[in-house]
C-alpha cells in the first residue's frame, strides 16, 4: 500500500527524520491560509498523488504569494496530474501540501528497500539527489552507496556513518545524517515497510539535514498490525476495479487488452495471458481467483472483468487440483446465466473430473466455447473475439 | 533416493486442526505420505484422521521421530511456526501459508543461520503449493494424481502452473522424480539456485525444469548456477512476458522492479547460460521431451 508524501513525512517524523514546515490544503482558499500560517515569502505548492515524477509533470509549484499560491491550486485540484509513473490516464489531485521553501545547498538520494538478493533491508544512497534512481543507476552509478542492514541487531551507527562520509557530507552535519538514516530504519522496520524514499534530503544553507519529499510503501500482508498506516489508505488514488477485486480477496490488475481472462493461481494467470499474445491477442487483465474456484468466486470475478469496457471476449483457465471441474463448471453456467453475457466465453478446464466438467458445459445450452488445451484455449479466444468483432462491424455498417 | 522427502519421511502438520489441513492431511495419508502426527498449541491430545496432535514441535519429534513438517498455520502467527519446526530438530519444512509479512520472513532466515549449515532445515515456500516425490510422498496441497513416476526434476514458484507442466508431461508420459514449490513470496527459504543443486546431485533426475516468473534475482541467479555447476539439461519457461512494470501479479514476489527481472529479461539471460527455453506454457512438455529425446 502507498501513502502520500505528506502523510510519509508525518510518519518519518514521528522516528526522528527532520522535515521542512509544511501543511495540508483541500482547497485552494485553505492552501492560501496555510501559506499564511506557515509565514515567510517563498513556498513549495505540492499535488499530494500516489505517483513520482510530479515536478515535471506541473505537480510542484514555486510561488511567491499567496496570487501565485491560488493560481497554482486552480490549476491542480480536481485535475488529473500524469506522470511517467501514472499511466496515460493519471491520478486525481484531491490534495495539496503547502510547505515552507527552503534554501538548498546539496541533495542527496536516500531509499531502503527489501533487498531480494541478500533477503534483507538494504540503504540505497547517492550524492546526486533530485534525480531518480534509475537515472543515477544510468548515469552516476559511481556515486551510489549501498549498504545491508543485519537483521538481529538493526542499522548501526558505524552504517549510518560511513554512508554519510561516502557521500561528502561534512562532519559537523554526520551526526544529523545518522539521526536521519536511524529514523528511516526504525520507521522501516516498526511499521513494515517495503519501501521508503527521500528525493532528495537536502542540507540547506543553514545547516539542516532536511526530508524534501518522502515516500513510503508498506506491506499488505502486514497491514493487520499497523491500523493506524492501514486508515492512511486513499482510494482515490487506485484503480476502482483493482480496489474492488482486492476487497472482495481477489487479485486483479487492469491492463490495455480486450480479452479478459479469469483464472486460478497467479502463474497460471501470468501463463493465460503470455499464451493470449503468443496466439495473436491482447489480455483486458490479470486476474487469480485463488487455489479453489467456487461458484461464487467465478461469478463475482466475471462481473470484475466485465466492468472494464474494453472486454470483448472471456477465457476462463482453471486447472482444478483440488477442487473438481464439474464443480468449476457449475459456477460458470451459473454466473452466464445469472449475469446473461453478450460476448464469447471460452472455457479450458484441465485436472480433476474434467470429462464431467466438459458435459456439464455442452448439456447447458449455453453458447460456450470449450478449449482442452491451453494453446487451443487462447486461440479460439483470440478467434472469436475477431470473428464477434467482423460481425459487430457489419451491423454497424448496415 | 528422491530429494528433500521420500516414503520413510515422517510428517507433522503444524495446524493440522485446520480446515485445510485436515483436508489435506486426509489426502496425504491416502497418498501414501507418512503422516505422523500434527501441532497445536493447546490441542495436544486430540487426533485428526487418526493422528495425535502435540502442543508443540519438541513434543512432536520426540514421540513420533519426525523429520518433516507442512505448515498451515494462519499468517500472522506462521513464521513462528516455522522457527519452531527449525528448533525442534526438523530436517524439512514446507510452508503452504500465503500472506506471511515479508519483515517476519527476514528474521525467519536470520534466525535459521543460527544452525550450523549441516544441522539447518531445509524450507520451501511460503506461499507454495509444496512438494512431491510421485508414487513415493506427498507434502503439500497439490492433486497428486497429475504426477507420474519419473526422471525429471521440477521446481517452479507457481501451484497450479506446475500442475500445468505436471500434467503437460504426464500426456507425453513423462514422470517427474521430484516437484518442489519455492512459491511466490519476495523472501522464501530456498531460491532455484538451492534445489538445482539438490537434483545435479540426486541419481532419479535426468533433467531438470525450472519454471520462473517476473521478479526478484533467483532465475538469475540461478542462470549463473548452471552455467557454473549443472552438468544436467535444464528446461525453463518464466511466466509473464505480457507483465507491465511496476504491478504485483498475484504473487507477492511477482513484480517488475529492477532492471534483469522482467520475463524477456530472465529469458535472455537463462538462454545465455545455456538453458533450453520453453517459449510459452503451452510447450513446456513439449520441450521436455525434446531435450530428453536428445539427452537419451
Amino acid at each position: 500500500m502507498d501513502i502520500h508524501e505528506y502523510q510519509a513525512k508525518e510518519v518519518l517524523s514521528n522516528f526522528g527524520v527532520a522535515i521542512p514546515s509544511g501543511a495540508l490544503a483541500y482547497s485552494p482558499e485553505q492552501a492560501a491560509y496555510r501559506a499564511r500560517e506557515l509565514g515567510g515569502d517563498k513556498w513549495i505548492v505540492k499535488a499530494q498523488v500516489h505517483a513520482g515524477g510530479r515536478g515535471k509533470a506541473g505537480g510542484v509549484k514555486l510561488c511567491n504569494s499567496e496570487h501565485e499560491i491560488h493560481e497554482a491550486c486552480d490549476e491542480m485540484f480536481g485535475r488529473k496530474l500524469v506522470t511517467h509513473q501514472t499511466g496515460p490516464e493519471g491520478k486525481g489531485i484531491y490534495r495539496v501540501y503547502v510547505e515552507s521553501a527552503v534554501p538548498i545547498d546539496r541533495e542527496i538520494y536516500l531509499g531502503f528497500v527489501l533487498d531480494r538478493s541478500s533477503q534483507r533491508v538494504m540503504i540505497v544512497a547517492s550524492s546526486e539527489g533530485g534525480m531518480e534512481i534509475e537515472e543515477i543507476s544510468a548515469e552516476r552509478p559511481d556515486s551510489i552507496v549501498r549498504s545491508i542492514v543485519e537483521p538481529a541487531v538493526g542499522l548501526q551507527e558505524f552504517q549510518a556513518r560511513e554512508i554519510a562520509f561516502n557521500l561528502g557530507v561534512e562532519a559537523r552535519l554526520v551526526q544529523q545524517m545518522v539521526r536521519t538514516l536511524q529514523g528511516c530504519y526504525a520507521a522501516f522496520n516498526d511499521l513494515d515497510a517495503t519501501m521508503v524514499e527521500i528525493n532528495p534530503l537536502v542540507i540547506t544553507g543553514d545547516d539542516r539535514v532536511l526530508a524534501l519529499d518522502a515516500k513510503m510503501s508498506f506491506d499488505d500482508n502486514a497491514l493487520f498490525r499497523h491500523p493506524q498506516i492501514s486508515e492512511l489508505r486513499d482510494k482515490s488514488q487506485e484503480d476502482p476495479r483493482e480496489s474492488r477485486a482486492a476487497d472482495r480477496g481477489l487479485s486483479y490488475v487492469g491492463l490495455d487488452g480486450n480479452i479478459g481472462c479469469i483464472v486460478n493461481g497467479a502463474g497460471l494467470a501470468m501463463a493465460t495471458m503470455d499464451t493470449i499474445k503468443m496466439a495473436g491477442g491482447e489480455p483486458a487483465n490479470f486476474l487469480d481467483i485463488g487455489g479453489g474456484a467456487s461458484p461464487e468466486r467465478v461469478a463475482k470475478a466475471f462481473r470484475l472483468v466485465l466492468s472494464d469496457k474494453n472486454v470483448q471476449a472471456v477465457l476462463v483457465n482453471i486447472f482444478a487440483g483440488i477442487n473438481r471441474c464439474d464443480w468449476v463448471a457449475e459456477g460458470v453456467v451459473q454466473a452466464l446465466r445469472e449475469l446473461e453475457i453478450d460476448i464469447p466465453v471460452i472455457v479450458r478446464l484441465a485436472g480433476t473430473n474434467v470429462e464431467e466438467g466438459q458435459k456439464i458445459l455442452a448439456q447447458s445450452g449455453l453458447p460456450i466455447i470449450r478449449a482442452t488445451t491451453l494453446m487451443e484455449a487462447a486461440e479460439r479466444a483470440v478467434g472469436a473475439w475477431q470473428n464477434d468483432l467482423s460481425q459487430n462491424t457489419k451491423v454497424r455498417a448496415v | 533416493m528422491s530429494i528433500l522427502l521420500d516414503r520413510d519421511t515422517r510428517v507433522i502438520v503444524q495446524g493440522i486442526t485446520g480446515r485445510m489441513a485436515r483436508f489435506h492431511t486426509k489426502d496425504m495419508l491416502a497418498y501414501g505420505t507418512n503422516v505422523v502426527g500434527g501441532v497445536v498449541p493447546g490441542k495436544g491430545g486430540e487426533t485428526v484422521e487418526g493422528v495425535p496432535v502435540f502442543d508443540t514441535v519438541k513434543q512432536a519429534v520426540e514421540a513420533t521421530g519426525a523429520d518433516a513438517s507442512l505448515v498451515f498455520v494462519p499468517p500472522p502467527f506462521a513464521a513462528d511456526s516455522i522457527m519452531e519446526a527449525a528448533d525442534a530438530g526438523i530436517r524439512y519444512c514446507v510452508c503452504i501459508t500465503d500472506g506471511i509479512p515479508a519483515q517476519d520472513m527476514i528474521r525467519v532466515k536470520r534466525y535459521m543461520y543460527r544452525y550450523p549449515k549441516d544441522k539447518r532445515m531445509v524450507l520451501t515456500g511460503p506461499n507454495c503449493a509444496g512438494t512431491i516425490s510421485p508414487g513415493k510422498a506427498l507434502l503439500g496441497i497439490m492433486p497428486g494424481h497429475i504426477y507420474l513416476p519419473g526422471n525429471v526434476g521440477i521446481i517452479g514458484r507457481s501451484g497450479t502452473l506446475g500442475y500445468e507442466a505436471a500434467a503437460q508431461l504426464k500426456e507425453r508420459g513423462i514422470g517427474v522424480s521430484t516437484s518442489v514449490g519455492i512459491g511466490g513470496d519476495p523472501i522464501n527459504g530456498s531460491s532455484f539456485r538451492d534445489i538445482l543443486e539438490c537434483f545435479e546431485w540426486d541419481e532419479d533426475t535426468e533433467v531438470i525444469a525450472m519454471i520462473g516468473e517476473i521478479g526478484g534475482p533467483q532465475e538469475a541467479e540461478a542462470a549463473e548456477y548452471i552455467r557454473d555447476h549443472i552438468s544436467k539439461p535444464v528446461i525453463a519457461y518464466v511466466a509473464g512476458l505480457t507483465a507491465p512494470k511496476g504491478r504485483t501479479m498475484g504473487h507477492a514476489g511477482a513484480i517488475i522492479s529492477a532492471f534483469g527481472e522482467s520475463a524477456s529479461e530472465k529469458v535472455e539471460i537463462l538462454s545465455a547460460a545455456g538453458v533450453t527455453v520453453a517459449e510459452n506454457p503451452a510447450v513446456i512438455g513439449e520441450t521436455i521431451a525434446r531435450v530428453m529425446g536428445k539427452a537419451a
